[in-house]
């Protein structure tokens, strides 16, 4: 870990004024990625722009009917929030999926979006890595990468998104509000996170020196027939191998709306929208959730490890939709969710 | 009724309170004036040599006082005996900054000792190092064809027994046959607690050096014969630690720098290692293991052979008995075991927890457990068919084993009767559900250990040892011990240990410290009592006056006659009366072999699963686990509990979860930290039961105990693969059984 200069801003443009006058500044939220990637010499700011005193901690009613999360509310207060569990319960599960308790304490739905891929080699310095340090070469491929991506990967890159809320975010089509040194805008998330290319240094599409302020959320929750359903090596407290995000709106048995995103798959939340495509105007029955599944797939590519992972993701898929059709999942018992 | 007499009973930890309260003072925590701090700089290739260390970069940073390497490291010991300790396997014991050779991946290969830790980390961040690398090999795959036997390894090691009968010819002959491999990779022990040693500069190379270990005797050794210091001049110190399974055994580099950089610096010194670098050294060694089996019509065993093949590094040859159990647990007359290592570019590899049952129980017992089912027999009755009366091995009867009501029992309390015998033919909603059942053997050991107990005048009893707690629950058991011995109430013994001013004991592993120590702290105590009986006579009026020590015992505070109670002195009289201001001796404990050479002493275990897996997703869930340990007597069963649930726990891991990935690219473990390396959390653990069976016996030592720290592992993993194919109809023979060897 470096020597660094820490600020604490309480105004929104003072953070970023503060940031843009440092040369290698970083924002920290929690900490909770950040920090460990410090300790690991992965990251390097020389100043910590410090965001917890800024007024961004709020959940509101948005005027168009939505949420609007505060980018600096935690992620257990936003999981546990009363609107969000009424409204957004699939964000709540997938939350609730994610970490450990004193992590969701501590993490900011800002930092959430912005946490980095897991991959062991991107950790470790002593290993190549096009993200880390772009022309190095890639260590997973080829290497152990049973934790990697099956879709939209590239031959420079083949890490994966960790998030398990940012997974319900694109389900839900929320949108990031962000304030730069240029101003303000908005973007939708799905145009949030990038695919590697021959830019893996680069995990999503924020200018420099640009702040997450924070999430809106849609009005439409999908509060009734919703999964959230994450496969991993233990139960609690590890990333997703395969997760998958799934919403329906249903008319008796035929489906009018669905959405589907999934998680561990991809260096993005993978939402899929010819998949959902292939549910909308359909009966929910196991055929046609099959089919959006095999839509999914489709592309898949396993990198030698994690071929497996094609086949969970489908099986997933057509299990999460189930559940979401039968609204059968309600319970944050990890153990329960997993139940068929 | 009596109130002291405390063995045999629940008793809580007499350190929980200050391990609750942080009270507890941890090696790397003890407050020194004066300290700097050392940061380890791990290679980053795992074979070649070192070219430059670029020390006078971080040198010009303020504050940073030294750069360790092999380019200015003094002139230490010379010869490899003195880097031998107690417990090393055959072979050259690894010397940090010895040379410029790189032998594995994350070698310690300098020390950066600055004022403040922040920057000595810093530093050790930007220290750029020229290496020149060399083609390494990692892969056991690539060196099948390579193993050797070992010679002499390490203490507690034995080659396996020569083949017995005719293994080949009744193998061939044998009414059901099955040869398969079984493999499980490398696992690193992984504590909560991180290595590190506090080294207190006393002046004029006088040392007090708190460290993590799990022997301050053996650290002391190592140090003195190394450093070329005086025992008197180099006290060691561990008074807690936060987990060990093994990996405190040796000496870590972590002391061995501390001390080095202390020594040069002449000041206090604090050394300690990063999750990362606890991936640096000894582990479970990744072993490929072949087990033919063959069986009679009549189901009992024909054959019997076990090969077995590990990781070693290039410099020592770690040695543990993977084998050798299969020819004692089942009784057979042909039989065939085979131990070997392949010398690969990694760390020595260290025992961890149950060091070579846990890998044999686990392909003998899945083996078995497959010829069940070949041959139509319930795995239970297939080991009662086949239950082992004497050690064949050893061609002596066992001192005690109750295995037999190991299994009935735990059966019946399990329910293995609800067991429907077909494969895949159990159903909860949607999972399938799987019954499964293995069990183990471990040693039954007792060592040289010594102790001191002082007795003082109000009434109060301290004893001590230099063994080690190392969450064992040793402080409690010794407590209870002595109290009994001498008949006090608990609250007015303290015992202390982890401290090399205190009598000898051996390092805390084998599962050998309640026997060991405890009959140590039995035999002080019972010093004590012989001196309190001869003041007691002495004094006026005395109802004691004549009683040899068989006739008296000591209850309740008093010293009074076996056939008549009520003629007793109280023990606190006693001093006062004598004018003494304390008693004090000291008493160590050998193993009586006249007694033990003609036994073969084992404790044993029965370990039942239920699981439930989800068909398509793979995943594996351990809703119930049973494990019935004939360990001879408890002496805690609460203490002793906590053992077992941790070994469950730990068999719950190494069946499903733990595996330290090695890269063979670079030759590097990739998986080097808590979030990636995956052992069970809360919500993997389900219900767990522990029934002890318990045994006397009078060989094994003078209490009766045979340890409880290791059996409890043996066969889980085996247990839980087992109900995994009964759920499924799927066999995994390789470790960890992810989701994706289901699907
Ligand atoms: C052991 C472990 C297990 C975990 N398991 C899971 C899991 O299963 N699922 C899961 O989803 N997550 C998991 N996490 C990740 C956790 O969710 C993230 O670390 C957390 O959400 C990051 O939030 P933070 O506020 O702590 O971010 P920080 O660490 O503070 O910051 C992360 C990044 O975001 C930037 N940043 C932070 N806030 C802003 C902002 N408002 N605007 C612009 N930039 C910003 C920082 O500069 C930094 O680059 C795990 C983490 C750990 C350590
Ligand atoms: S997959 Fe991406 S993050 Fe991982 S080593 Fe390759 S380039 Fe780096």
């Amino acid at each position: 870990m470096n020597p660094f200069t820490y600020s604490s801003a309480t105004a929104v443009e003072d953070a970023v004024r503060d940031n843009a006058s440092h040369e290698g500044a970083a924002y920290i939220g929690g900490g909770t990625n950040l920090l460990d990637l410090m300790k690991e010499n992965v990251a390097r700011p020389t100043h910590l722009v410090g965001l917890n005193k800024l007024p961004l901690t709020s959940i509101e009613p948005t005027p168009e009917g939505g949420l609007r999360l505060g980018a600096l509310a935690t992620n257990a207060d936003t999981a546990w929030n009363e609107e969000v569990k009424r409204r957004y319960p699939l964000l709540n599960q997938a939350i609730l999926a994610g970490a450990s308790p004193q992590l969701r304490n501590m993490a900011t739905n800002g930092g959430n979006l912005l946490q980095r891929t897991r991959c062991y080699y991107f950790y470790d310095t002593a290993t190549p890595c096009n993200k880390r340090e772009p022309g190095s070469g890639c260590g997973a491929i080829g290497g152990f990468n049973r934790i990697h991506a099956i879709l939209g990967a590239s031959e420079q890159c083949i890490a994966t998104h960790p998030s398990d809320m940012c997974i319900a975010l694109a389900a839900l089509a929320a949108t990031v509000r962000v304030s730069g040194p240029r101003g303000e805008r908005t973007i939708p998330f799905e145009d949030f996170h990038r695919l590697p290319g021959t830019t893996p240094e680069r995990d999503n599409n924020l200018e420099p020196g640009e702040l997450i302020t924070g999430l809106d959320l849609p009005a439409k929750g999908f509060e009734k027939n919703f999964s959230y359903l994450k496969l991993r090596d233990r139960n609690s407290y590890a990333f997703a191998l395969v997760s998958v995000a799934a919403a329906l709106e249903l008319d008796g048995d035929t489906i009018k709306d669905a959405r589907l995103a999934l998680g561990g798959v991809a260096h993005k939340p993978w939402r899929d929208q010819e998949a959902e495509n292939l549910l909308k105007g359909q009966p929910a029955t196991p055929e046609t959730f099959a089919r959006a599944a095999a839509k999914v797939v489709e592309s898949a590519v396993g990198q030698g490890s994690n071929n497996f992972k094609i086949e969970l993701a489908r099986r997933a898929i057509v299990r999460a939709l189930k559940q979401a059709a039968e609204g059968s999942q309600h319970a944050s018992d990890v153990f329960l969710n997993s139940n068929p | 009724m009596s109130t002291t007499n405390y063995i045999g009973k629940p008793t809580s930890r007499v350190d929980g309170p200050a391990k609750v309260t942080g009270a507890a003072t941890y090696a790397a925590e003890f407050q020194v004036p004066n300290l700097a701090y050392g940061w380890v700089v791990s290679s980053a290739i795992a074979k070649g040599r070192i070219t430059k260390v670029h020390s006078e970069e971080v040198l010009a940073i303020p504050g940073v006082l030294e750069v360790f390497s092999h380019e200015n490291v003094p002139s230490l010991a010379w010869f490899d005996r003195n880097y031998k300790d107690d417990v090393a396997p055959g072979g050259s014991p690894f010397r940090p900054l010895h040379e410029d050779k790189i032998q594995f991946n994350q070698q310690p290969i300098a020390l950066v000792v600055a004022e403040t830790l922040e920057l000595a980390r810093y530093a050790s961040s930007v220290l750029r190092i020229d290496y020149e690398e060399e083609k390494h090999e990692t892969d056991i795959e690539a060196k099948r064809d390579e193993g050797f036997e070992p010679g002499n390894g390490k203490s507690g090691w034995m080659p396996p027994p020569p083949p017995r009968g005719n293994p080949d010819k009744a193998w061939e002959e044998a009414e059901h046959r099955l040869e398969h491999e079984y493999v499980h990779g490398a696992q690193h022990h992984n504590p909560m607690e991180m290595f590190g040693a506090t080294v207190e500069w006393r002046g004029d190379k006088k040392l007090t050096v708190y460290d993590k270990t799990q022997g301050v005797v053996n650290v002391q050794n190592y140090l003195t014969k190394i450093f070329g210091l005086s025992k008197d001049d180099c006290r060691v110190i561990n008074h807690y630690m936060g987990g060990g399974f093994g990996s405190g055994l040796r000496p870590q580099y972590s002391v061995f720098l501390a001390v080095l950089a202390s020594l040069e610096l002449k000041r206090s010194v604090r050394v300690t290692l990063t999750r990362q670098q606890m991936f640096s050294f000894g582990h479970r060694p990744h072993t490929l293991q072949y087990v033919k089996l063959g069986t009679n019509p009549d189901g009992t065993l024909a054959a019997l052979q076990h090969h077995a093949l590990h990781e070693t590094s290039q410099f020592e040859e770690y040695t543990e008995n993977v084998v050798n159990w299969s020819g004692m647990l089942y009784q057979c007359e042909n039989v065939k075991l085979g131990y070997q290592l392949a010398k690969l570019d990694v760390f020595t590899p260290q025992d961890m927890r149950a060091p070579g049952a846990a890998t044999g129980s686990f392909a003998l017992e899945v083996a078995m457990d497959e010829m069940a089912a070949a041959a139509g027999i319930d795995p239970i009755d297939f080991r009662i068919r086949n239950y082992a009366e004497e050690d064949q091995n050893a061609g002596k009867p066992f001192s005690s084993k109750r295995l037999r009501d190991c299994y009935h029992q735990g059966a019946a309390k399990f329910g293995w009767d609800q067991r429907n015998p077909q494969p895949r033919s159990m159903r909860k909603g949607n999972r399938l559900v799987g019954y499964g059942m293995a069990g183990g053997v471990w040693d039954a050991t007792q060592k040289k250990a010594a102790a001191k107990a002082t007795l003082t005048a109000d009434g109060q009893l301290l004893v001590s040892s230099a063994t080690a707690d190392i969450g064992t629950g040793t402080y409690t058991i010794m407590t209870q011990i002595a109290a009994e011995t001498l008949g006090l109430p608990l609250e007015a013994v303290t015992f202390k240990l982890g401290d090399t001013d205190m009598p000898e004991a051996p390092v805390q592993g084998g599962s050998w410290t309640a026997a060991s120590v405890g009959s140590a702290v039995k035999s002080v105590c019972e010093a004590i009592g012989e001196k309190l009986l001869k003041l007691a006579q002495k004094m006026e009026g005395s109802p004691l006056k004549g009683a040899s020590p068989d006739e008296v015992e000591f209850v309740n505070g008093q010293i009074r006659l076996r056939q008549d109670p009520d003629n007793a002195v109280v023990i606190r009289d006693v001093l006062q009366a004598s004018g003494e201001t304390k008693l004090e001796t000291d008493s160590s404990a050998t193993p009586n072999m006249l007694k033990q050479g003609t036994h073969s002493m084992h404790s044993h275990n029965a370990v039942f699963v239920e699981v439930e897996v989800d068909e398509e997703f793979g995943t594996v869930h351990v809703t119930r686990v049973l494990n019935a340990v004939a360990a001879g007597r408890i002496l805690n069963p609460k203490t002793a509990r906590s053992q077992v649930l941790g070994s469950i726990v730990w068999g719950i891991s190494m069946a499903l979860m733990e595996e330290t990935i090695m890269d063979h690219q670079f030759g590097r473990y990739m998986n080097h930290n808590y979030s990636e390396y995956h052992i069970p959390v809360q919500a993997d653990i389900h219900d767990i039961e522990v029934l002890f069976v318990e045994e006397e016996d009078d060989v094994v030592n003078p209490l009766g105990v045979k340890g409880v720290g290791e059996i409890g592992l043996l066969g889980v993993a085996a247990a839980i693969t087992n109900a995994v194919y009964h759920a499924t109809g799927k066999r995994v023979r390789d470790l960890p059984i992810y989701l994706d060897k289901l699907l």
